[in-house]
């Protein structure tokens, strides 16, 4: 095993037990603040397959813009520590089964395939050569994100607008 | 020489499976987003992976259109959270029963 493969599994188990520790939170701040630490682990793996502007805006974007927005919503709501409810295991012993027999095989097909002996080769994209690419051949796919962005900063501001005073409905919590 | 691509799919596969579970077994509502955005994440490590296996650049190019999509549906979605909350002042799933008669 070279250098970089242990990097890469070592990034892999911050990233695994992150967002297990993350999915099982029951307090909603703590889950963020693990998430956060998984989009770290991911922005590094980035780094790693030779995407180093891709882990930037990964820190950028998803640990910095995204979480801090979920932080902020949780903060507003006031949430209540209330108890919250687990399925039976009759429930999801099925379904557990089957993600782990799926688990297995993917496994064995990955581990027996001809070509996964070679591993991948080094390669790095500098941001010069990404936003060239980028610019030159995905112009429009950068406007229709652009103007998708337009449409959600909109949509947001409709959604998240403080309600009129409706003379019905049942509003019972109304704060 | 890092790693063959197939343990990369593992870690986005995982990764996924995850998510799904987050945003599947959950009920509060955050919580299903950010299942969600789990779900995207592991999507981004497969075509990063994916880009250097075939030394296509289109797989970055992609991962950056992820990373805007969820950006777009994250907000979407907490705003969506804080009218629910603003309507029945809660964000557990099983208590929105206005349709129910």
């Amino acid at each position: 095993m070279t250098f970089h493969g242990l990097i890469f599994y070592g990034l892999a188990a911050v990233i695994l037990g992150a967002t297990l520790a993350a999915v099982t939170r029951r307090n909603l701040v703590h889950a963020v603040v693990y998430l956060i630490i998984s989009f770290f682990g991911t922005a590094a793996v980035y780094y790693l397959l030779g995407a180093p502007f891709l882990g930037i805006l990964e820190v950028i974007i998803y640990a910095g813009a995204i979480m801090v927005l979920f932080l902020f919503i949780i903060m507003m709501l006031r949430v209540e520590r209330q108890a919250e409810y687990r399925f039976s295991l009759g429930q999801w012993l099925p379904a557990a089964i089957l993600g782990l027999m799926f688990l297995v095989l993917v496994a064995l097909l990955v581990s027996t395939d001809p070509g996964a002996g070679a591993g991948l080769t080094a390669a790095t994209v500098s941001p010069r050569v990404f936003g060239r690419f980028l610019f030159q051949r995905y112009w429009l796919a950068v406007e229709i994100v652009s103007f998708l962005l337009l449409i959600v900063l909109i949509g947001a501001l409709v959604l998240g607008r403080a309600p009129a005073r409706r003379p019905t409905g049942g509003t019972e919590g109304d704060p | 020489m890092i790693v063959p691509y197939g343990h990369v799919l593992l870690l986005a596969g995982a990764l996924f499976a995850l998510g799904l579970v987050c945003a599947v077994a959950r009920r509060n509502l955050v919580m299903v987003l950010l299942g969600v955005e789990i779900m995207l994440n592991a999507a981004g490590i497969a075509f990063v992976g994916a880009a250097l296996r075939w030394q296509q650049l289109e797989g970055q190019i992609f991962v950056l259109f992820i990373m805007a999509l969820a950006a777009a549906e994250v907000s979407v979605g907490l705003a969506l959270i804080v009218r629910a909350y603003r309507r029945t002042g809660s964000i557990d799933q099983t208590t929105y029963d206005l349709l129910k008669w």
